[in-house]
């Protein structure tokens, strides 16, 4: 698996040397970097290509960043988990995210599985996806004021009542 | 609440022409678990659908964000809480990963007879309840009644009938009771005898088949591109497990076979289910053989870092005692970085994504929810059926409120 999360981290260097930023592979998980702006090329390319085909988008979220102890850069992450079905292959694709403009292009038309899980990251963490068909609230209800998993929220923090709604 | 539709064509307008918007739940009869669907029907038929989820959503990630990693243990157990040592088996490996800490034989074997007797937990409540929401009560009681033989062998196990917390970082608990594998045996042949009542009334019931025979069908692209995982996947014909195509704890050295569908509907998904069961028996007995023939041995690891000091050490020796200490007020300290590691759950991939500021608090523990992305391609399932479908495929998907909102 560790050759294979090489090969297809230089595959994916050999067609975007200017948007992968960085590569690792930290305890067996192969990870790559990528800038924000060209995403959706790079996961378009990670799903299509033969020898590749990420076919599965497993997992989508976001990581906030803000106060760590050692890391300077966007405030967010996004951290795409993807698998390739018939290899049985997996790569983490991460790609950082400001605080301003809080923004990165939606995936949900490479995959559309990224629809809810967006929606979650935008729920709890308040990042927007642009292109996003449907970018409600998922778990969360409309009058929810922030996004409770962003590291300044307060865990005690109380949020008005609201009644019943039809 | 009636929608008015505006027509093109006045011919098309008479009694029945307009949609009607049917609100079912957040706490329906008919389902099991707490979610609302906002259905626009024709008829009888299902136009559109919307499923609205997040109200058993208790923040559980801001929760372990805000404890020691230990502290979320509790937390995983009700996730899934019909499978809890599943979710425990999950959370501990990918910080075991972090901790690059590879557990005793013993604790190995222990965790997947535990998290296959959750499994088979699972799977008894989703078959039970299934043929509860198609009126059928005496299945249900079959399946409810090995439901509880698991849950009095997951008390002896681990205390616990329910949220186990029976996984520590490192290791489990403690071991087995003496007394666990005569139980166990008795249970499982218990529980075989009432599988087998439980199939005689249901797999070929005439009432049963008609239900899900053809309902709920998606194709198998579908199913890739919305990244279900599961029994979902294995009734399309997809033989996709994790157990065997990424083998933890000790999935490689025992023997068992994948079940998988051919069509994809909800009979098929029914029958997966079901050999699953037998499947996981199988594994309990073969782990139960394993665990006796390697004997007695220690069931947690010997890292300084994660080890809990024995208590009689811990009254009589100074430096047990500080460990002991700082265990319990500081908890331990995880490297930096960051892992990903999935188990095949009840419900599909379970996957943990862990960061760690190498502090004693998690930075961020993120939960891949099979019940929450399994369920999103549910109205592609749905639309243009009636809506008496929506239940027993909405049954099989196994939404797990706890998981599926966290």
């Amino acid at each position: 698996m560790e050759d294979f999360g090489s090969a297809s981290l230089r595959k994916l260097l050999d067609a975007f040397p200017d948007a992968v930023q960085a590569t690792h592979a930290d305890r067996g998980d192969a990870t790559v970097l990528v800038e924000a702006s060209r995403i959706v090329e790079v996961l378009q390319f990670l799903r299509e290509t033969g020898g590749l085909d990420f076919d599965m988008l497993m997992d989508l979220t976001a990581v906030d960043y803000a106060g760590h102890p050692d890391r300077d850069g966007p405030r967010f992450e996004i951290v795409y988990h993807l698998l390739a079905s018939q290899h049985f292959h997996r790569l983490r694709v991460k790609a950082g995210v400001p605080e301003m403009p809080c923004q990165i292009d939606s995936c949900v038309a490479v995959w559309p599985a990224a629809n809810w899980m967006e929606r979650e990251v935008f729920d709890l963490y308040g990042v927007r996806f642009r292109n996003h068909p449907d970018l409600r609230r998922i778990l969360l209800y409309e009058e929810f004021e922030g996004h409770p998993l962003r590291k300044d929220y307060p865990k005690e923090r109380r949020q008005p009542l609201i009644g019943p709604r039809n | 609440m009636a929608h008015v539709r505006t027509l093109d064509d006045d011919s098309e307008q008479d009694l029945h022409a307009d949609h009607q918007i049917l609100n079912m739940g957040p706490s329906h009869p008919a389902t099991h678990g707490t979610v609302k669907f906002l259905i626009e029907l024709d008829g009888e038929t299902i136009v559109d659908l919307d499923i609205q989820v997040g109200y058993l959503h208790r923040g559980f990630e801001k929760e372990c964000e805000s404890g020691t990693w230990y502290q979320a243990i509790p937390y995983t157990d009700r996730l899934n809480y019909n499978s809890a040592i599943l979710a425990n088996i999950g959370y501990c490996l990918t910080v075991e990963k972090l901790l690059d800490i590879e557990t005793p034989e013993r604790c190995q074997w222990l965790r997947t007879m535990g998290g296959e007797l959750s499994r088979l937990g699972d799977h008894l409540t989703r078959c039970g309840a299934a043929c509860l929401e198609l009126s059928a009560m005496t299945p249900f009681l079959f399946g409810i009644e090995a439901r509880e033989l698991t849950w009095d062998l997951m008390e002896i196990l681990c205390g616990a009938r329910v949220t186990s917390n029976y996984l520590r970082i490192g290791g489990v608990k403690h071991d087995m009771h003496a007394s666990f594998p005569g139980v166990c045996r008795e249970n499982i042949t218990k529980i075989r005898a009432l599988l087998k009542d439980y199939e005689a009334v249901v797999t070929q019931n005439r009432l049963f088949v008609d239900r899900l025979r053809g309902t709920g069908m998606i194709s198998k692209e579908k199913l890739i591109e919305y990244a279900v995982t599961g029994p979902l996947l294995r009734a399309a014909g997809i033989p996709m497990d994790l157990r065997k195509d990424q083998p933890y704890l000790k999935y490689a050295e025992v023997d068992f076979d994948v079940p998988i569908g051919e069509v994809g509907d909800n009979y098929d998904r029914y029958l997966v289910c079901v050999e699953e069961m037998q499947q996981s028996l199988r594994i309990i007995e073969q782990c139960l053989v394993a665990l006796e023939k390697i004997g007695p041995g220690p069931v947690n690891v010997d890292d300084p870092r994660v080890r809990w000091p024995a208590k009689g050490r811990v009254f009589n020796q100074m430096e047990e005692l500080i460990q002991q200490f700082k265990a319990v007020t500081e908890g331990p300290l995880v490297p930096a970085g960051e892992a990903y590691q999935a188990i095949e759950s009840a419900n599909g991939e379970l996957g943990f994504y862990v960061v760690s500021d190498g502090t004693a608090q998690p930075w961020k523990v993120r939960c891949r929810p099979p019940s929450f992305i399994n369920l999103q391609p549910m109205p592609l399932m749905l639309k243009g059926a009636m809506l008496a479908d929506l239940i027993p495929t909405f049954d099989f998907l196994n939404m797990v409120g706890g998981e599926c909102d966290r």
